[in-house]
């Protein structure tokens, strides 16, 4: 029993569940199975960009053209769809896996083969992204009139009562618990971002790693650039502007340290879901949505203050012996 | 013992060759700068008129005056994402005060103060409670942006005294405007703390070895502390400015100013890894971003497109000394 408390993700998940138990005491409906499931449903998309952006964290890069990339593949899935209504959903999915990936190979080139700090990278693809969408689109929106019933539908389809959108996320949430607990890939990805020299000498190629993990950022910001749109059936240069911050929050909320080599797919998860619900919980219980902004900054720092404990007693004791030497 | 080469090498030395000056990172964007100016020139009549570069000035005052601070921060290793959020707060309480009948004197003391104030809460949470500063100030970058919000909501302030207009819109002399002067001050001020003064080698220090830094006598939380209480400091007078040329207030007020800040900052030659960089390369970093977001406004190009501009050229001009050295078989 202690030692299962001893891990973050079970702290969090009981803030998560103080909070819905708070929260039903204003709207008891909201603790409702039903509405539970909606508010999964609504936090699928940041679920699946939390877990890309943790991979990213873990091996002490960060990436910020998630939500850029976001935008502009959701614009050449819509865009697609306005002009060849015939191609099938599924073929479109991976389409948007592909454009995701290239764009995230630009920025894991860039990291790997010239070195450059990965918030640098970024940094600048963020904005070269989002240009790139206004180029392709000419400023012009697509607007749910021009899309296909089966793009807006494919999603909302339900499958065994719950949404296909869910499924996705869940599918998402399965496949990255394996590749970071079960392979290779995933070791290495935690062993590069406790000690990149360390894992040099055990035989890691750091380089070709953080390039993998650019790949796997920009196919799940591609993947979820469709969900965005046929979400909110709108395609615009504005879509998802800003957003790459609260990925990143989600992934702070998480447990996920940005220092790299901590952080877990439940965690990535319930970061996500800690969001979510404050978002969805805000206009029922009628505090103004205005309130959304400061309380998720507020999560964030409080968040962060507690993990940091337990790292930081770690670093004071270091200096203290130093400091008696 | 002392024959042990340094683990990285030490910009910034007093005496340098002429050689490398010229090979040097500002040489670079003095070349960059230059090539953009001219390329303007040709490409637009109105762009050599002295009233079209004053106008110019503009684009990098605000943000150039942040991006000061904001050097020496990232230099020590740390970083600031939230100066765009603490414009918002400071210009949100300036308009609250101006509701409540403040004069002009009373508004600047306000925005300066709630800049420092903002400033001095990231630094605490930095420095007291060992954080890491990029999260920290995400957060923070949420929390007073949000408070905007929660007083705003979708509503404006309005109604700023008449006085309060020239901070933004006065000219000192000629065309150079009130925003300039203070721009090239700061230069001034920062550039002197920086490669002038003992407060300056520590920043340095600490941004290339903390710990030694530590164990050398530096106050690295003090310092710390320090800039996160100018950058704040910075980010409040450049409230004052943005508030005053615009007129209002709204809580969207500076969005995404941060990632330009930093874009400037990084692009000046300043190393995001810390411990490297100078206030001229800052200068003309701004320089640059001011005469590219100009240069095309005026070819009526839009300003997501100037985007991709700024965006490749942070890239290309941090990845061209690298390839540079690779193609030449390197140091």
């Amino acid at each position: 029993m202690k030692a299962f408390l001893k891990y973050r993700e079970v702290w969090l998940l009981a803030a998560i569940i103080v909070l819905i138990g708070l929260i039903s005491t204003r709207f008891p409906a909201f603790a409702d199975p039903n509405n539970l499931r909606q508010v999964f449903n609504d936090t699928s998309i940041l679920m699946i960009l939390a877990l890309g952006q943790m991979v990213v964290i873990l091996t002490r890069s960060i990436d910020l053209s998630m939500a850029s990339n976001l935008c502009f593949t959701g614009m050449v899935v819509a865009m697609l769809n306005a002009a060849h209504p015939a191609i099938p959903i599924p073929l479109l999915i991976v389409i948007a896996l592909a454009i995701g990936l290239v764009l995230g190979a630009v920025n894991g080139l860039l990291v790997w083969r010239l070195n450059i700090p990965s918030i640098v990278v970024t940094l600048g693809t963020l904005t070269i992204y989002r240009g790139a969408t206004f180029v392709l689109s000419g400023g012009a929106w697509v607007n749910a009139d021009k899309m296909s019933p089966d793009f807006i539908g494919f999603q909302r389809a339900v499958l065994l009562g719950i949404p296909v959108l869910s499924w996705i996320a869940i599918l998402v949430i399965a496949l990255f618990f394996v590749l970071m607990t079960r392979t290779a890939l995933g070791r290495s990805i935690y062993a590069i971002g406790v000690n990149p020299t360390a894992s040099v000498y055990a035989g890691i190629d750091v380089g070709r790693t953080k390039f993998i993990v650019f790949c796997i950022s920009g196919m799940v910001g591609g993947l979820a650039g469709y969900l965005w749109i046929s979400r909110y059936v709108i395609a615009s240069v504005e879509v998802a502007n800003g957003y790459e911050l609260n990925i990143i929050a989600a992934c702070v909320i998480g447990g996920i340290s940005i220092a790299g080599g901590i952080g877990s797919v439940g965690g990535a998860v319930l970061g996500a879901l800690f969001l979510g619900i404050i978002s969805n919980a805000l206009p029922v219980i009628n505090i103004s949505p205005f309130w959304q902004m400061a309380i998720s900054g507020a999560a964030i720092i409080l968040a962060v203050v507690l993990n940091a404990r337990g790292e930081r007693q770690q670093g004071r004791i270091i200096l203290r012996k130093a400091e008696a030497a | 013992m002392t024959d042990t080469p340094a683990p990285r090498h030490i910009p910034d030395r007093l005496d340098r060759p002429l050689s490398s000056a010229i090979f040097s990172w500002e040489a670079l964007l003095v070349l960059v700068a230059g090539a953009i100016f001219v390329v303007n020139s040709l490409a637009s009549p109105y762009f050599l008129d002295p009233y079209s570069l004053s106008d110019l000035t503009f684009n990098f005052t605000e943000k150039g005056l942040i991006a000061f601070a904001m050097a020496l921060l990232i230099i020590s290793g740390e970083i600031d994402l939230s100066v765009a959020a603490t414009i918002a707060l400071a210009s949100t309480l300036m308009g609250m005060a101006v509701q409540a009948g403040a004069d002009t004197p009373l508004l600047v003391l306000i925005g300066i103060l709630v800049g420092l104030g903002c400033g001095a809460f990231n630094g605490l949470l930095v420095t007291r409670l060992g954080l890491p500063s990029i999260v920290v100030t995400i957060g923070t970058m949420s929390l007073f942006r949000g408070i905007a919000f929660i007083i705003l909501g979708d509503q404006a302030y309005k109604g700023y005294p008449d006085s309060f207009a020239f901070f933004g819109q006065g000219y000192v002399w000629w065309v150079v405007s009130f925003e300039l002067l203070l721009f090239l001050i700061a230069a001034v001020i920062y550039w002197f703390l920086l490669h002038r003064t003992s407060f300056g080698r520590r920043i340095f220090a600490i941004g290339n070895n903390p710990v030694a830094a530590q164990f050398s006598g530096v106050r690295v939380g003090r310092i710390k502390f320090v800039l996160f209480c100018l950058t704040g400091l910075m980010s409040g007078i450049a409230s004052v400015l943005i508030t005053s040329r615009l007129g209002s207030t709204r809580p969207s007020i500076a969005q995404g100013y941060e990632l330009e800040v930093i874009t400037m900052v990084v692009l000046g030659g300043i190393s995001i890894l810390g411990g490297a960089g100078s206030i001229v390369g800052v200068v003309l970093a701004a320089l640059i971003m001011g005469l590219v977001t100009f240069g095309l406004g005026l070819l009526n190009v839009p300003g997501i497109v100037m985007s991709i501009f700024i965006g490749l050229l942070l890239i290309i001009v941090i990845a061209l000394p690298i390839v540079w050295r690779r193609l030449h078989g390197g140091r």
